[in-house]
């Protein structure tokens, strides 16, 4: 057992031990490390502006990822090393990337500056990221720039960023990777008191323990939705239990048939992967929150939470995917789809908590498509989100699985218009009408700030359609803005 | 047309004007060094204020106001409402319209009831929550259509005539009317709404503000506290953004903090959360616009009748200003004959809207843009050349409230040299051949123009202040009433005060704005922060080196054609000296080395109460050409190329220039595309975080995106080294990617005019498809 956190920052190990369950990394850099160099925009991690870089070993290698400090909690950097605008220029000169920003006019105000700073670094770290401007944008889709609209920062990053990294921190990165071995224990972590704490167990078995005693407790994984209850709905959050140092809770394992999530992989981990089932859904991947939501954001965590951003499970709900829970004594397997009763309700029991969840792959007389619809191509949060599986033998749909976000309460599949669909050919556009028709009675949309109830309907038939134009033959390019990368190497 | 060939040139000598420098702040802002009000120190024992509101209340009657729970919160020092107020319970600008704390009522949702102070930003915010507050709700005017049926209004109505509209629609061979809705826009500045304010001896204050109008926060802050303005400094040396947003909007914030600092005697500190920030600040306003345009078989425009319906909210704030803008702009770069441009400045229960970037032009120039499209879609003729039929002109140059557009010609070169370089005819054909070949995605194309009148329409706020030290060792203090949010305005003047001493900029000390060093100042807003402050600056610098050049005069008995500062040297005859030295040597000989420089814009004559006489010291130009793409199965959008050419005159920095045109232009593609801001029916404002509110992304700027300076030569107004003020115009821009998106929907059905609004978002362009695909072709009109 230990009973402090322990870091890396600037070459040195930080140990701390008054740890609040509830503090974030944003806190404790302004309030209590009093460096301000990083900013906090707006507090639930979607402007950028307090993002840092955090390194941890990654299969041996040292791996910089960019986290929004502001709904990042304090005790999830134990075993990394944290850094920050600070630590750039510690020997005094400009970081290539700082240089390449100031000189190419990439500020203008100045305070989403040193967020877009911590992203660049880590692209500056990134292995095997290709010069481009699409690959720029995509990674700082987590950053907003009110000023400069964006064109100078790319610009810095296309002359800084896609060199072999030559800065301090790739000079010493031996001696960090040493330390963050140091670092590395297999104790388990509780900081605090019955009453309140933050622990992270180092194993499952002391996990399940540790939650059966306190089935009050908050678990939390890449804490980008718990965050916001922190510092949004301002909730007390007496006892907090992060997964993080759960040997292999982690792990992506690709099999023939599918994909095996572990519960705190995250969506950056299970990326590829993701994208090898289908250029869908690794684009959908690619747009769901932010690269800072990605490196921290789980499936799992958002799963378990039931959290109403929920744009990946239309999508795992049509390719099958199923969820495996586990409580002290039990665990069950079941499909995902059975999972979200209601809005905010969840069929998780007592002292149980989600441990991963398996996507199979689409057999192949199988097409799978999805879209998804927002105001915002990236980092925003689906108006529809339109999945869809046909199951095909000789041009005509044996089965079909169609599941839609943003249509109810909760993501659903289309019973009537799955009914409707069977036996309809692909040749023949007249044979979809009744099931484009059905998709009226399967849901009852409603109206609010991303979108009308006409608007959602009228969408998600537009989308059924795409589809199906789709699995007849249309090219892609005909029907969509962006077509998918890999779907253009098809 | 002024004869521009006989304007001065620079003088070669200059090292820093006209120059491409980096921001002054550049290094510190990537090194995070740069220094906002809320990483400053704080002083031991400083306190945070947190704003509380009625979270269940709209409108209505208070009732009750139970704050007992929120006192005995831990960490909670004191709470302040409305009875606390030693002064004048009013943080307007000139209105008396808006409270800093609600006194009997709830007039819109956010409204701020108390403010609590506690030992930390956390323990203030936690407490706020457990206020329970009673009110007797009413019905809330929220739409512009609810109230225009309940006739109220923040301010009179105004109008703009010229000629007989009446009969000029009877005459005109064709009348399009139609009803156009334009949203509003959030400023999203990065840093929010933030203040800390000391206590001082004899009851003053200090008062650290991130206002672009630190006058009107010292002001503000004095009238609340009951005190002399002379007991209150306000300071800001920079703004994490401003775009309009903290130009009214920051008087609140500060009052509350040097409210609580007056209360306890320490130093109190107040940053907004973010999505009280978006509640409780005012906005771009949003526009029901009823127009009517009569013209010719040819497309010519014949009359105009506009009826500008604006959301103002609950209280005055600068909504007369920002709608005299928006009449002001009605015109685009369009000549109307015969108009009448009528505005109403609706008074709803929502948060009062404010300055935004552009103050009311861009809803103005839009609105021109909408009927200009109609026109060319009704006689079936390309948009752009209805654009061009319609310009002002050497013979039709005078605008429906008087003033001529004297650089017409500028004008008119701007715009061909950007149908040449976008090739704008070329793509035309492509957009057809794609639009030919694709059922689903359709291509739109369009090339739209910008004028924007350059001055304060208030005229009192045309004069800027500066004050300039030069110390013995040479360096050089600078100090003007301008605010820096992130224009460049510091460097600016900067450049201009090293030039006139012949010095390099790194000896020249730029310092915060303050209320003590230059008084009496306006807001750091319509696009004049550099035309005026660095006149005012360069007149201070003038003076001192005057008188230099006098004392070098006597000392070297020589005439001053032989004296020539450059190079940090002063040159006399053959000899030269460092600027130390002279410094040194005048100072010896008592010579006054410090200046406070004056300026005040010429030439302007508005009379708003006969609406008669020049109001814009002149205009800024520029155009834009966008190709968009959209699915018209989901109404979701592309910007596939930009093409921006802009006129700044002589440019002072042509980076900083640049940037201000590229970060105007997507911002106001923001306000046209993604931007919505949607109120439930109950008069809530539901988009109050990034989460639910997008501004543009890095992915939303077009690939190919070409911005170039008009080669000027050089503004014909004696301006600043006949530069021209970059600020605003910029933003409409943007109005090129609208009318892409609805040349886009026109395709679909040629003869009918889109119903699109704005924002495009993908719901506004699908509304605006399905209606299209409704509509009987060969019917005309968007309305009829």
């Amino acid at each position: 057992m230990r009973d402090t956190i322990r870091f890396l920052k600037d070459g040195e190990i930080v140990e701390l031990s008054e740890v609040r369950p509830t503090e974030t990394v944003l806190d404790y850099l302004r309030l209590r490390a009093r460096q301000t160099g990083t900013k906090e925009g707006c507090g639930e991690g979607d402007c950028g502006a307090c993002t840092v870089a955090v390194g941890r070993l990654v299969a041996g290698k040292l791996t910089y990822q960019p986290v929004n400090s502001c709904i990042q909690l304090l005790a999830m950097i134990d075993g990394a090393e944290l850094v920050t605008v600070e630590d750039l220029n510690s020997d005094g000169r400009l970081h290539p990337v700082q240089k390449a920003m100031a000189e190419l006019n990439g500020s203008q105000c100045g305070f989403c500056t040193p967020g877009f700073v911590m992203s660049l670094f880590t692209l500056y770290h990134a292995e095997g990221q290709a010069r481009s401007r699409k690959a720029v944008t995509e990674w700082i889709a987590g950053n907003l720039c009110r000023c400069t609209g964006y064109r100078p920062i790319v610009d810095a990053a296309l002359e800084s960023c896609f060199e072999s990294a030559d800065d301090a921190f790739a000079w010493r990165a031996n001696e960090t990777r040493e330390k963050l071995r140091e670092l590395a224990d297999s104790r388990d972590i509780y900081i605090g008191h019955g009453d309140g704490f933050v622990a992270s167990p180092a194993t499952l078995d002391g996990l399940a323990a540790l939650y059966a005693q306190n089935p009050d407790a908050t678990i939390v994984a890449g804490a980008t939705d718990v965050g916001l209850w922190i510092t949004k709905h301002l909730k007390d959050l007496p006892k907090v239990i992060w997964l993080g140092r759960i040997e292999g809770l982690d792990r992506v394992e690709e099999t023939p048939s599918g994909v095996l999530m572990g519960a705190t992989a995250t969506y950056q981990t299970a990326e590829a992967a993701m994208t090898r089932i289908s250029p869908d859904l690794g684009e959908l991947w690619k747009r769901i929150g932010s690269k800072q939501v990605r490196a921290s954001g789980t499936v799992g965590g958002n799963i378990a939470n039931g959290s109403p951003i929920g744009d990946t499970p239309p999508a795992l709900i049509v390719l099958g995917t199923t969820l495996e829970l586990q409580s002290k004594d039990d665990s069950r397997t079941l499909p995902l789809e059975d999972y979200f009763l209601d809005y905010g309700k969840q069929d998780r029991k007592t002292g149980e908590f989600v441990t991963g969840l398996f996507v199979p792959r689409p057999a192949p007389n199988q097409i799978f498509r999805c879209y998804k619809i927002s105001k915002r191509f990236d980092q925003d949060i689906s108006s529809v989100m339109g999945a869809f599986l046909f199951t095909v033998m000789d041009q005509k749909i044996t089965e079909a699985r169609i599941a839609f976000g943003g249509m109810a309460a909760t993501p659903t599949r289309a019973p009537g218009a799955e009914t409707s669909l069977i036996g309809a050919s692909l040749e023949d556009p007249a044979t979809w009408a009744a099931a484009m028709k059905a998709l009226m009675s399967d849901y009852t949309p409603m109206s609010d700030m991303r979108a009308g109830a006409e608007y959602r309907m009228e969408t998600a038939r537009a989308l059924l359609a795409k589809a199906l134009m789709e699995a007849s033959g249309t090219a892609a390019a005909q029907l969509r803005l962006r077509v998918p990368a890999m779907e253009a190497a098809e | 047309m002024t004869d521009q060939s006989a304007l001065p040139e620079t003088p070669a000598n200059m090292r820093h004007v006209h120059k491409p420098l980096n921001h002054d702040s550049a290094v510190k802002h990537v090194r995070g060094t740069a220094t906002y009000i809320d990483d400053m120190p704080e002083p031991i024992g400083t306190l945070h204020v947190v704003p509380g509101w009625a979270r269940q209340v709209v409108r209505g009657k208070l009732t009750s106001i139970d704050l007992d729970a929120v006192r005995k919160a831990p960490g909670v020092v004191k709470v302040l409402t409305a009875d606390d107020i030693p002064g004048v319970n009013d943080c307007s600008a000139a209105m008396g319209d808006d409270p800093v704390l609600a006194t009997d009522e709830i007039l819109f949702y956010g409204q701020v009831v108390f403010a609590v102070i506690a030992s930390s930003r956390e323990a203030g915010r936690k407490a706020a929550l457990l206020a329970r507050i009673e009110a007797q709700p009413t019905t809330p005017i929220i739409t512009a259509e609810d109230a225009v049926a309940a006739d109220i209004t923040v301010l009179p109505d105004y109008q703009f005539r010229r000629g007989s509209p009446e009969t000029g629609m009877t005459a005109a061979e064709n009348v399009l009317s139609g009803v156009f809705q334009i949203g509003g826009q959030e400023h999203f500045y990065l840093e929010g709404q933030v203040a800390m304010a000391s206590p001082q001896e004899d009851g003053g204050v200090m008062v650290y503000t991130s206002t672009q109008h630190p006058t009107e926060v010292q002001h503000t802050v004095a009238k609340v506290l009951g005190i002399p303005d002379a007991l209150v400094v306000a300071e800001v040396r920079r703004m994490g953004g401003g775009f309009g947003g903290k130009e009214s909007q920051a008087n609140q914030w500060a009052s509350l903090a040097a409210l609580a600092a007056a209360a306890t005697g320490e130093t109190c500190k107040l940053r907004l959360d973010r999505d009280d920030d978006m509640i409780m600040t005012g906005k771009r306003h949003d526009f029901r616009v009823e127009w009517q345009i009569g013209h010719d078989s040819q497309g010519r425009i014949r009359a105009v009748d506009l009826n500008f319906l604006a959301r103002c909210g609950y209280s005055a704030d600068l909504s007369l200003g920002v709608n005299d803008r928006t009449m002001f702009h009605a015109d685009s770069s369009y000549f109307y004959p015969d108009a009448v441009i009528r505005s109403r400045r609706l008074k709803t229960d929502t948060c009062s809207n404010t300055a935004f970037r552009g103050f009311g032009g861009p809803q103005g120039m839009l609105t021109a843009e909408r009927m200009i499209d109609a026109i060319a879609i009704t006689v079936g003729k390309d948009p752009l050349e209805i654009r061009q039929l319609n310009f002002y002109d050497a013979e039709h140059n005078l605008t429906p409230y008087g003033m001529p557009v004297e650089e017409h010609e500028v004008m008119h070169d701007l715009f061909g040299q950007l149908v040449e370089s976008s090739d704008y005819w070329a793509r035309r054909d492509e957009v057809r051949d794609f639009n030919s070949h694709n059922a689903v995605l359709k291509k739109g194309l369009a090339l739209t123009p910008v004028k924007f009148g350059i001055s304060f329409t208030l005229k009192h706020l045309n004069q800027a202040g500066a004050l300039v030290h030069l110390y013995t060792d040479g360096s050089v203090h600078l100090n003007h009433g301008g605010t820096e949010m992130g224009q460049g305005l510091y460097q600016k003047v900067a450049q201009v005060v090293a030039d006139e001493f012949g010095i390099t900029i790194d000896k020249v000390r730029i310092t915060a704005t303050n209320t003590s060093k230059v008084p009496n100042t306006g807001p750091t807003a319509a696009s004049s922060g550099t035309d005026l402050n660095a006149m005012a600056a360069r007149n201070a610098a003038r003076v001192i080196k005057d008188r230099l050049i006098d004392f070098l005069c006597k000392t070297h008995q020589c005439g001053a054609e032989a004296i020539a500062f450059q190079d940090n040297k002063v040159f006399v005859g053959e000899q030269q000296f460092s600027l130390a030295q002279v410094a040194k040597q005048a100072h010896l000989a008592r010579i006054h080395l410090s200046d406070a420089g004056f300026y005040a814009t010429p030439n302007i004559t508005w009379d708003r109460d006969s609406a008669g006489g020049r109001p814009f010291f002149y205009f800024a130009y520029g155009a834009a050409c966008a190709e968009v793409t959209i699915d018209t199965m989901t109404g979701e959008m592309t910007v596939d190329r930009v093409d921006l050419l802009h006129d700044v005159g002589h440019s002072l920095n042509p980076a900083i220039d640049i940037g201000q045109i590229e970060g105007g232009f997507v911002q106001g593609m923001g306000w046209l595309t993604t931007e919505e801001l949607v109120w439930d029916e109950q008069g809530r404002l539901r988009t109050h975080a990034p989460s639910t509110y997008k501004i543009p992304a890095a992915s939303d700027i077009p690939e190919d995106f070409n911005v170039a300076l008009y080669q000027s030569r050089g503004n014909p107004q004696d301006t600043i080294y006949r530069s021209k003020a970059v600020g605003e115009p910029p933003v409409m821009l943007a109005n090129a990617v609208f009318c892409a998106i609805t040349d886009a929907v026109a395709s679909l059905n040629p003869g009918v005019v889109p119903d699109l609004d704005a924002p495009a978002t993908p719901e506004a362009i699908m509304k605006a498809v399905r209606s299209i695909r409704r509509a009987q072709a060969g019917s005309r009109g968007a309305a009829e």
